[in-house]
């Protein structure tokens, strides 16, 4: 075989590697007095090419943990990560990152946090302006364009912290409760706004959330994990709800409700010892 | 309250106070007035001297250099307090062993500073540029040191997930949140700059509106000293509009400085 069809083949097979693999991992903190916090403990998951697979779990069970091993902002004390097939070392690149909080530049204007992304890749001022104004009018928000982000609703900024990531074409993409702070109709729209942003190319997702209907109506499978410290995974389903779906319709349907109230019968044991 | 009944209320704030004045210190009672016009002046004769200043032109100097002075200072000051409160905050190593010296200097009462200032550049502008220095120098430094340290560290993770190293950290994130940090301390700054300056022409100089009130209490000219604080603190009241003005157009993206599109 020669040297160029074995690279060939490498290629291929990287190509088909599973984008997230997380296998046994473990991930403990040293507290100020020394003492060890483990907080996730011996956790494996996949997220298949296409997938869009959510965590849920009690707050403050790892789950962000879980999501910022694999965005490789920390490091796991065990376990290994791959992406795409190859260990992680330092940050993801392949992924893009929804945080919970507010993460926009406070001084770049709407349109220039978009394109900041595009302009750090080395693109040209001019054209990544352009296609962060393409991105802007896609969610909606070609008039916003000029103001700054404390000028913005939340459901707005949100919109823009999702093309922020969005426009860079990750090929993975890890959200963190990403509409947690926002109020029930905004979430709704912003659902159904990345289903359908989603649905055009569909990129991996590792989407973390303590909402499950938000999970299920959203997710391919669904992966629950138990009440911290040492959180460890502790069910994964699979949601056959067809697609595309709307997210506010799709709660009617019978096969959401029985799996909603298979899965909450084991998360509400965990979510109570958070109160117990 | 509305804005003219605000301007309304002020205006009448000052001339009741100068009313007070040029009635305490004009009529006699039992044969003397009860502010002597000896340790008081009288508002007339103010505003004849500060009239007498502008019309004879004496006035335009004295201000010239005060005003160059304190720009000077602020400029120098603010330059090296970025510079150094930048680089202070990116290597805590650094700021770690110069922390009890900076604590130090800054204790100092600055005033102490200006003899020796004088020895070493002279009775021109740059004693009391120096003076200025040491006044803006410690305020940049702080603002841009608490700037660079108190980066939102979500922020941070998201400039890192967009794909930024360090230099484009530096240029999109440390650099915007230095900066924005050091124009809100830019009124007490600024201030700072003609306090030391003011402070070093009156200790010693030639000229400026400091050196005018230092002559006039020399010889008991009251009216003087008066003229020329009126004329300082129009001066700072200027230079503070036109701070406002600077930092309206920098700091567009704070909430506290928001327009009202929203």
């Amino acid at each position: 075989m020669t040297g160029a069809a074995l690279s060939n083949g490498q290629v291929a097979s990287k190509a088909r590697a599973v984008p997230v693999e997380l296998r046994n991992v473990t991930v403990a903190f040293r507290l100020a007095g020394g003492s060890i916090y483990t907080a996730v403990e011996n956790a494996s998951l996949t997220v298949g090419a296409g997938e869009f697979v959510a965590i849920v779990g009690p707050t403050g069970c790892g789950k962000s943990t879980l999501l910022n091993v694999t965005a490789g902002l920390l490091a796991p004390s065990s376990g290994l990560v791959e992406i795409f097939g190859s260990p992680l070392s330092g940050l993801n690149r392949t992924a893009g990152y929804l945080f919970q909080s507010d993460a926009l530049f406070p001084w770049k204007t709407a349109l220039e946090n978009v394109a900041i992304g595009l302009e750090i890749a080395g693109a040209p001022a001019a054209d990544a302006r352009k296609r962060a104004a393409a991105w802007m009018a896609r969610v909606g928000l070609a008039e916003f364009a000029s103001r700054y982000p404390h000028m913005l609703s939340g459901g707005q900024r949100k919109r823009v912290a999702l093309v922020q990531v969005l426009i860079r074409d990750p090929r993975i993409l890890l959200m963190d409760e990403p509409f947690g702070p926002l109020d029930a109709q905004t979430r709704q729209i912003m659902g159904n706004l990345l289903l359908d942003l989603w649905s055009a190319d569909r990129k991996a997702v590792l989407f973390v959330t303590h909402d499950l209907e938000e999970a299920i109506a959203l997710c391919d499978r669904v992966v629950i994990m138990s009440a911290g410290p040492a959180a460890r995974i502790i069910g994964d389903w699979t949601v056959t709800l067809q697609r595309p779906r709307d997210i506010a319709e799709v709660r009617h349907e019978k096969v959401f409700q029985d799996l909603h109230r298979e899965i909450w019968g084991i998360l509400k044991a965990e979510v109570m010892k958070g109160y117990a | 309250m509305s804005r003219a009944k605000l301007l309304l209320l002020q205006v009448i704030v000052a001339l009741t106070v100068i009313g007070l004045w040029h009635v305490l210190s004009t009529d006699e009672y039992l044969g003397v007035a009860v502010l002597p016009p000896f340790f008081f002046s009288t508002p007339g004769e103010v505003v004849a001297r500060i009239a007498k200043l502008f019309v004879g032109g004496t006035i335009w100097r004295h201000l010239w250099v005060t005003l160059a002075e304190s720009m000077l200072a602020f400029a120098i000051g603010a330059t090296a307090g970025v510079l150094i409160g930048f680089w202070f905050a990116r290597k805590p190593a650094i700021a770690a062993v110069f922390d009890p010296y900076v604590k130090m200097i800054n204790a100092l009462p600055r005033v102490v500073l200006a003899p020796i200032f004088t020895l070493w550049f002279g009775l021109g502008i740059w004693s009391k540029v120096a003076l200025g220095v040491t006044l803006v120098f410690f305020i940049v430094f702080f603002s841009v040191y608490q700037g660079v340290k108190e980066v939102s560290p979500t922020v941070l993770a998201n400039a890192r997930m967009l794909g930024m190293n360090d230099r484009a950290l530096m240029r999109h994130v440390y650099w915007p949140s230095a900066l924005s940090w050091m124009f809100s301390s830019l009124h007490t700054s600024v201030g700072f700059a003609v306090v030391g300056a003011v402070v070093g022409e009156y200790l010693g100089s030639a000229a400026g509106l400091g050196y005018l009130i230092q002559q006039a209490e020399g010889i008991f000219d009251v009216a003087g000293v008066f003229a020329g604080m009126f004329i300082l603190a129009a001066f700072v009241l200027a230079i503070d509009g036109a701070v406002t003005v600077v930092e309206r157009r920098l700091l567009v993206w704070r909430p506290d400085h928001a327009d009202t599109r929203k």
